[in-house]
């Protein structure tokens, strides 16, 4: 056939999409650094039954305040030391970790649904939608969320449940932010437009033709938002009203050691180095999918 | 081509369209008339050109007759059946789009073999493997190697890209095919293979077009019938060689004037279109082209021009208005 | 005319630094111009036609490395100028009107003002008399109630009065050379044709050389005194526009020009010429004929460097084939 004719010396000029991905993830040492990161403290969560070693809720009062490994009158069954209560601290780090992972984790998948939803909604539908939408995210923009949520724990009791439910309900706002206007950017173009032509239903043109365009913006707000949680899961803790004692978090440790500080400096060094790193990790993540997936908003 | 006693395979019936348009905080919205009453009947394997400025409603036709818009007051008809907005998915089926770019009118991210198969997916029509022999069939059809299946929009040139659109677009069998401008953002070389396929799938399937560019040649090549629409009105149609060979309205004179052919022992024409395009919201009276019409006479200034029928085709110019003096 | 060119390039190369490799966007072309005359670069995308008018107003990109033999414009070295006295000659001696006038004014300032800098900038003359030459231009330029114009702002104009602004705004200082970047592709042909004929008059009356870059064969016909046709970074045939669409000698540009169709020429309805493959890419060493992959007449020895051959004092082209005149390629 004649009209074959522009494609006969032609190949495949530029390599997929995934391929490229993938040449850009492996490129990118932030991410790297921080995949690997994560992937550890992740492992660690998981495996806590089998690497601690002890139980961290048992109380050994005759071994109190054992100093971790690296100071004078160290005990081998103890690495990382022990508590005022003479629970083992690495046993409460490693456990620690699920319970930062988990509020990160649960809190940012709430808050995400709630925001996408909102944001998508007014990004495509517009009109009245939008104008419902964005007089909520500046309402809440407008809540102080440290004190609400120190108010709304104060009333209900803290527990693991309550701070992932009060976290999720507070931290949407950049996803609805977000997702409105990377929808809005996408909308019009005209494949959405050869979609509806098409007969499309609405929920399909969202679903396939725009979320998939938009989806990469996402991934970095739940990154930024995982840390935005787990940082105020700590600082909760450490005024008394997040999750509450025996139970193993980063914050509550930093906050049942404050007292020594000032002569047993590592009580509080050792959760707030791991929750420093975790939070790097997820912040150099989240920066690394951003600088992957859309390198043409690079300066 | 167009004979009169089949019923035409398009028809629109004073369709028009209004947007409310606010211009400040406190003001009123005012009625912008994108398209003021047009009607046209486009017969099987016509090929209709609309031609005319921007902001004269062509683009917005398009998107009433692909059901992105809905019409203010007016009637879309398909085989003499009238479309309402509710069946837009019926409507899907016989009309398709080619749009203008072929750069944003595929989705980055599916595969071209995804993208073709979308409308079959979308209507729920076959399963996988035969919407997989479809999609090769059209691969064929429209001149793309099987394998660019699995490639992404962005693995394949301008050319290649509107033929994965002329692929989706037919892949549904559909007897009107809505070209909004299908090569006007491609190079010079790669417009004429898209034009030569478009004419050729024309002949094969026996497919109907709405042909809307601003490029005259380009209209004059491939269309058999042209619409001139100025200011959200058809101010002339007829048959294409009737059209170029001896055009009635003066805007339509002037569009023609304007054509740049390769011709180096010609300047550049002057088109007397003295004034610029008016303001859809605030139209000039009567006529709404007297203000750049070099034959304007005192009545196109007052009063709407009349619409002068003629055996094939008509044109709304006082002009031509049965004599009556 | 013999006077002396005003504009002078001499083997032009523009390389682009990528990931992939060095892009030789531009390889090795030349031109001349003269004052009254106007040049037009035709080329499709990647031609490399615009990089080439961004090289000569000194507004490439800062990664890209541009080299030339020589870059004489009415005496100065273009290549030795300080970035400082680059932006005296710009808007000054040489003006560039771009393809998309809106985003080329600033839709901040009114366009009295910014017409007013342009002149102000390299002149020194009072605020009056910057504001009687704003409304000088611009009612040469076709705006009619030019005083009451310097007040709006670039939004409240049409896209056709936005370009005949930005035409006024480059002719403020009366330069030498012009240089226009696709001025009409963004305009609907009626408008095309009024500012393409206001550009030729204003060039005949001011006696300034103009370039014109496009890829409109039409508008090159209709306005060129030269041609310089470019084919991936090359320069594949230049002459005189007449010489050039009567008697086109390379496969290229015979190619070009039996793909658009003409009014009375191509039937309606028949099949349009058209030129098999794409652009090769340019990426690395390019060797040879960069057209050799879409040619009808392409043979192994257009893997070698190929001469360019003059069949008239005004005509040259860059082939293996001494194609003869007229004969279909």
């Amino acid at each position: 056939m004649a009209r074959t004719i522009e494609t006969v010396a032609e190949e495949l000029r530029a390599p997929s999409p995934a391929a490229i991905l993938r040449k850009r993830v492996f490129g990118h040492y932030g991410l790297v650094f921080g995949i690997a990161v994560l992937a550890v403290i992740v492992l660690i969560a998981l495996l806590a039954p089998l690497l601690a070693g002890h139980d961290p809720y048992a109380q050994d009062l005759v071994a109190r305040m054992k100093p971790p490994f690296w100071m004078e009158g160290s005990d081998p069954e103890h690495l990382l030391g022990t508590d005022h209560l003479g629970r083992d601290y690495l046993a409460r780090l490693l456990y620690g970790a699920r319970i930062s992972l988990s509020i990160g984790l649960f809190a940012a998948l709430i808050s995400g649904l709630i925001g996408t939803a909102m944001g998508v909604a007014a990004g495509y539908f517009g009109g009245r939608v939008d104008l419902v939408v964005t007089f909520l995210i500046n309402v809440r923009l407008a809540m102080p969320v440290v004190l609400v949520a120190l108010a709304v724990v104060a009333i209900l009791g803290g527990s693991l449940q309550v701070v992932v439910c009060v976290l999720g309900l507070l931290l949407w706002d950049r996803f609805a932010v977000v997702m409105r206007s990377s929808v809005l950017q996408v909308r019009d173009l005209e494949y959405v437009n050869a979609a509806k032509a098409i007969g499309c239903s609405t929920r399909r043109i969202i679903l396939l033709e725009i979320m998939p365009n938009v989806v990469n913006n996402l991934i970095v707000v739940v990154t930024l938002e995982m840390a935005h949680a787990i940082l105020l899961e700590a600082a909760l803790s450490f005024l008394g009203l997040g999750v509450q004692p025996p139970t193993p978090s980063w914050g509550l440790m930093i906050s049942e050691g404050k007292q020594m500080m000032l002569f047993e400096p590592w009580l509080i060094a050792i959760p707030g180095v791991a929750l420093f790193v975790l939070v790097l990790a997820i912040n150099l993540l989240g920066d690394g999918l951003r600088d992957v997936t859309a390198p043409e908003n690079r300066g | 081509m167009s004979d009169k006693t089949t019923p035409p395979v398009l028809e629109l019936a004073n369709v028009t369209k209004t947007y409310q348009v606010k211009q400040g905080l406190f003001s009123a919205p005012r009625p912008l008339h994108a398209l003021g009453g047009v009607s046209l009947r486009i017969h099987k394997k016509d090929v209709l050109g609309l031609v005319g400025e921007s902001g004269c409603g062509k683009s917005t036709l398009a998107k009433v007759l692909l059901g992105l818009e809905v019409p203010t007051s007016g009637k879309v008809l398909v085989d003499g059946k009238e479309i309402t907005p509710r069946e837009r998915k019926l409507q899907a089926r016989r009309i398709q789009p080619i749009f203008q770019d072929p750069y944003s009118s595929l989705n980055p991210r599916k595969s071209i073999e995804d993208i073709i198969a979308l409308p079959l997916v979308a209507h729920r029509i076959g399963d996988a493997a035969s919407r997989a022999g479809s999609v090769r069939r059209m691969l064929d059809l429209v001149g793309l190697p099987q394998r660019v299946l699995k490639g992404y929009p962005n693995q394949l040139s301008g050319g290649q890209r509107q033929r994965v659109a002329i692929a989706r677009a037919l892949v549904m069998n559909p007897e009107i095919v809505i070209c909004d401008e299908p090569t006007s953002a491609l190079d010079v070389s790669v417009q004429s293979q898209i034009l030569n396929l478009l004419g050729d799938l024309r002949e094969e399937l026996g497919l109907t077009y709405l042909f809307i560019s601003h490029n005259l040649a380009v209209v004059e090549h491939l269309a058999t019938r042209v619409a001139v629409m100025y200011l959200g009105r058809v101010v002339e149609e007829a048959p294409a060689a009737e059209l170029f060979a001896g055009p009635r309205h003066p805007y339509t004179q002037a569009l023609l004037e304007s054509v740049l052919t390769p011709d180096p022992n010609l300047s550049v024409p002057d088109t007397h279109l003295g004034a610029s395009y008016p303001n859809p919201i605030a139209p000039p009276p009567g006529c709404h082209f007297h203000p750049r019409c070099a034959q304007v006479r005192d009545i196109c200034k007052t009063t709407p021009p009349p619409h002068v029928a003629g055996p094939q085709g008509h044109v709304d110019c006082h002009l031509h208005a049965a004599p009556a003096r | 005319m013999t006077t002396e060119p005003i504009l002078k390039v001499e083997n032009l190369t523009i390389d682009v630094p990528m990931a992939q490799g060095t892009l030789h966007a531009v390889r090795g072309i030349d031109f001349e111009l003269r004052r009254g005359e106007t040049l037009c670069i035709v080329g499709e995308s990647g031609s490399g036609k615009s990089l080439t008018s961004l090289a000569l107003m000194g507004l490439l990109p800062k990664k890209m490395r541009c080299k030339a033999a020589g870059l004489d414009f009415s005496g100065i070295d273009l290549q030795r100028q300080t970035p400082k006295a680059m932006r005296a000659l710009r808007g000054d001696r040489m003006a560039m009107i771009f393809q998309e006038p809106m985003t080329s004014l600033n839709p901040a300032y009114t366009i009295g003002d910014q017409l007013m800098e342009a002149l102000l900038l390299h002149r020194p003359v009072s605020k009056a008399e910057a504001r009687a030459r704003a409304i000088e231009l611009l009612g040469k330029v076709g705006i009619t109630a030019a005083e009451s114009r310097l007040g709006q702002y670039p939004h409240q104009l049409s896209g056709g009065l936005r370009q005949r602004v930005m035409i006024a705004m480059a002719l403020m200082c009366e330069p030498e050379l012009i240089i226009a970047d696709e001025p009409t592709t963004a305009l609907d042909v009626t408008i095309q044709a009024q500012i393409l004929r206001l550009l030729a008059d204003l060039q005949r009356e001011m006696n300034m050389a103009m370039i014109l870059v496009t890829h409109d064969l039409g508008v090159v016909a209709r306005i060129a005194d030269k041609v310089v046709v470019m084919y991936a970074g090359e320069v594949v045939e230049n002459g005189s526009a007449r010489e050039i669409f009567e008697n086109p000698r390379h496969p290229y540009t015979r190619g070009l020009l039996r793909c658009i169709p003409v009014p009375g020429k191509t039937k309606p309805g028949e099949h349009l010429g058209s030129i098999p493959g794409i652009v090769p890419s340019l990426i690395g060493k390019v060797e040879g004929c960069a057209f050799r992959s879409r040619c009808e007449v392409a043979e192994d020895a257009c893997s070698s460097p190929v001469p360019v051959r003059r069949p008239g004092t005004d005509h040259a082209y860059r082939c293996i084939h001494d194609i003869p005149e007229g004969a279909s390629a």
